[in-house]
């Protein structure tokens, strides 16, 4: 028998020409996004060796409309309503977190009633983000009525923001100071109803859904990211949850109200993708548990803003402020010299944080966990780009 | 929601109405009729029982429909109203038809929404014609590097196969349009060639996405061919004979296959969801993952017939697990011996074969409505347990009935002279 080498010499000798086959050559690039069903705003480029992943580089940067620049050519109250447009499902704690960090700026104090509607305003809207999180989550494994169900009940949050905000999206409704306006009339036993249903919707979720033996096939054990991993890759919110590490803003940073309530933080160990996909859920159980205590514990009257100065300004400092969203920490630092106008604001948040994890857990899997692995991530493309 | 215009009378739309038929039968009378005699002379008519059928003859049944009996009766038997109309095409694309209305409405229902609502005022039941319609008025794209003659072959021939595969099912005595004495081997034969239009197309394609979607479809579909095979091989054992006639007949003699054979009935089910490529088993399609999988380059009508297709495939496969578990069209007589009491001309009515097609219709529904749950309740499974199940679990458990099936026939239950034999 000849050798490779032999028969290569043999064949150069006829004339021909010899190419060694690389590993590059097996290798197929798929470019997921930004026109790919399974991608929203974003693009990763992927490597396939058969259906393995072998290399993953994620390149977020399609939406950026440069929020951070925009927030220094307007005064702090005219920043609220651009300021949410990065995650319009969860505008409501997008900027709580920013009126936090305008409110130390500024020394302003928020009258009770009204840290207490901010509180529910901003965990209903984390549930509508996390519905419209998990219906996606659905549909990306092929299970359509999971995406239906969640997009429907969004209604029911959707709703009662409509009621106590005037939008059903993007609802501005956190300013410094406090809150735009009070709750109408009947609003508490409205949103009893509400959540009374809604918990009933929830196990049935998780009999459709997260008991299914195909969905758990699909999920358990895939793409597990250590707890030591989740720390150093510095991830947040779900996603670090899930990994087993109890980390919630609400409990290690409590915000105005949040000392009050009693909640516990929802947390996994396994920190697979049944994990990630499963911490959402349980924090919105929890979330509903906590919207009860708090409509409970509110003062029944009295203010819920103070009023602020028609262009407001407060000496010249810095303030850094964040809480938990529907995606984990997020943050504002911002810099003031004094002038109406923000010198410099900086958003931190968990999306950008999370994508990093992305070609970390990605490499290794099959083509067909992509989907899986990918938007278990909690990540919003929108938001990472600001 | 309707509205009119404001100056809208009602007499003169009654007069414009009246106009028209005025013209109507002006028209017809001075250019139709001449028209009609010209076509009925030189097409060579059917005779009439003893009298050949002549273009004055013709005119006649307009005023006395009874005549027109003997030559539906005529045409009926023919050949090309079987490939045709019924059982043919016109019967399994109706089939498809409703089953695609169907699934739409059942699956809203399913997930707390309308579906379909506006088209046809009554609960969108025109949704598919003007879908067809959209199809059809829109522009075929053609990737430039696509190899032309297989990109617009493939489609066709998805058709055409799935339509074959359609032929071979007895839907009544003696209403086939293809007996044929091997009947299950060749469906077996037609159903080998999906795997091999979806990887030329997505070879045609020249694309990465389909490219993956055809390999795909090619290892699920040769994965689930076997089990599907073996568990339809358990039927024949009891059956005795590969003819589908055979194998309804050799069941209305006893009883339903589907009694003695449950787990063969299961894993044809299973290996039909595989080859139809629905829900869990929709990987060579799956959107999330690959965009659209093999039919990821088609446009227009082209997608149009892959799907027609796939829903006279589905039909196929559902009119198959009927004949060979179902009994096809046994059940009792539901429709009367006849209908005008005292007539005793020439009959077309035939209750028998009425209650068959009508039998026949309703369990191919039951079964279709079975094939179409999964996709409201379950997510997409993964490639390796998809080829895990196709090879390891079901292969066995197909088996295991065919061992079953042999004991009933030579344990003298069934088969010739045997104990449920009626």
């Amino acid at each position: 028998m000849a050798t490779l080498e032999e028969k290569i010499e043999e064949t150069r000798r006829l004339g021909l020409q010899v190419v060694k086959e690389t590993e590059e050559d097996r290798l197929m690039t798929l470019s997921i996004g930004p026109q790919h069903p399974g991608s929203g705003h974003f693009r990763f480029t992927v490597k396939v060796d058969g259906d393995y992943i072998v290399y993953c580089d994620p390149d977020p940067g399609y939406v950026h409309r440069g929020e951070e620049k925009m927030c220094e050519y307007r005064n702090v109250i005219q920043n609220i309503p651009h300021l949410e447009r990065p995650v319009i499902h969860d505008s409501t704690n997008v900027t709580y977190s920013y009126s936090l960090a305008v409110e130390d700026l500024m020394g302003i104090q928020v009258p009770r009633r009204g840290q207490f509607i901010r509180a529910i305003a901003s965990e209903m809207n984390r549930q509508v983000y996390t519905l419209y999180w998990l219906a996606i989550y659905g549909i990306f494994l092929g299970h359509s009525t999971m995406f239906m169900w969640p997009a429907g009940d969004r209604e029911l949050f959707i709703d009662l923001l409509e009621r106590l905000t005037g939008a059903r999206v993007t609802h501005a409704y956190n300013i410094p100071g406090g809150v735009r306006n009070d709750m109408p009339e009947g609003f508490k036993q409205r949103c009893l109803d509400h959540i009374n249903y809604f918990e009933k919707r929830l196990k049935e979720y998780e009999d459709i859904f997260y008991n299914m033996p195909l969905f758990r096939q699909r999920t358990e054990g895939v793409a597990v990211l250590s707890k030591e991993d989740a720390v150093k890759l510095g991830v947040t919110g779900s996603v670090l949850r899930a990994s087993g590490v109890p980390y919630d803003i609400r409990k290690v940073e409590p915000y105005d109200v949040y000392n009050e309530i009693d909640f516990k933080v929802q947390y996994m160990k396994t920190g697979d993708s049944f994990a990630r996909s499963y911490v959402p859920f349980l924090d919105m159980k929890e979330s509903c548990h906590i919207m009860r205590q708090l409509l409970d514990k509110m003062p029944q009257s009295g203010e819920v803003r103070t009023k602020l100065q028609p262009n407001p300004k407060g000496p010249a400092g810095e303030a850094y402020r964040r809480v938990e969203s529907g995606r984990g920490a997020l943050g504002y630092h911002i810099v003031s010299d004094g002038t109406p106008k923000p010198y410099r604001v900086k958003i931190s948040v968990g999306s950008f944080r999370n994508m990093l994890a992305l070609p970390f857990l990605l490499v290794g899997n099959k083509l067909a966990d992509m989907p899986a692995v990918y938007w278990s991530l909690n990540y919003w493309p929108v938001e990472a780009d600001r | 929601m309707a509205s009119y215009i404001e100056s809208f009378r009602f007499g003169e739309f009654i007069g414009s109405v009246l106009w028209l038929v005025f013209w109507i039968l002006i028209i017809f009378s001075l250019v139709g009729l001449p028209l009609l005699f010209i076509v009925l002379f030189y097409v060579p008519l059917p005779p009439l029982g003893d009298e050949p059928l002549t273009p004055y003859l013709f005119l006649t049944m307009i005023v006395d429909p009874t005549r027109t009996i003997p030559i539906i009766k005529y045409m009926i038997h023919t050949d090309l109203f079987r490939v045709a109309a019924f059982p043919g095409f016109t019967y399994a694309a109706l089939f498809a038809a409703v089953t695609i209305f169907v699934e739409r409405k059942f699956l809203a229902k399913m997930q707390l929404r309308y579906g379909p609502l506006y088209v046809g005022k009554i609960e969108g039941w025109l949704q598919l014609a003007a879908d067809g319609l959209k199809l059809i008025s829109k522009e075929i794209i053609v990737p430039a590097a696509a190899d032309k003659p297989i990109f617009w072959a493939a489609p066709i021939a998805f058709v055409s196969v799935a339509a074959a595969a359609a032929a071979l099912i007895p839907v009544a005595p003696g209403w086939v349009v293809a007996d044929i004495d091997v009947g299950i081997i060749a469906v077996f034969a037609i159903f080998g060639f999906f795997p091999l239009i979806a990887l030329l197309f997505s070879w045609a394609s020249n694309s990465k996405y389909p490219f993956i979607g055809g390999l795909r479809a090619l290892h699920q579909i040769i994965a689930f061919e076997i089990p599907f095979i073996i568990s339809a091989l358990s039927v024949v054992i009891l059956a005795g004979t590969l003819n589908l006639t055979g194998i309804v007949e050799s069941q209305i003699a006893s009883y339903w296959f589907v009694f003695f054979l449950p787990i063969s009935a299961f894993v044809f089910y299973l290996s039909s969801l595989a080859e139809l490529e629905r829900i869990p088993f929709d990987l060579p399609e799956a959107e999330s993952e690959i965009v659209a999988g093999w039919i990821t380059e088609t446009s227009g009508m082209i997608y149009g017939l892959i799907q027609l297709g796939t829903y006279l495939k589905l039909y196929a496969l559902a009119a198959l697990f009927v004949v060979l578990f179902l009994g096809g069209w046994s059940g009792p007589i539901i429709f009367p011996q006849e209908i005008i009491p005292g007539y005793t001309g020439e009959k077309i009515y035939n209750p028998v074969t009425l209650s068959a097609i009508f039998w026949f219709t309703i369990k191919t529904f039951g079964v279709i409505m079975l094939m179409l749950l999964p996709r409201g309740i379950s997510p997409r499974i993964r490639i390796d347990i998809l080829l895990h199940t196709g090879w390891y679990k079901l292969i066995v458990l197909s088996f295991i009935n065919m061992f079953v099936a042999l004991a009933l026939i030579y344990g003298g239950i069934l088969g010739p002279e045997g104990l449920l034999v009626r």
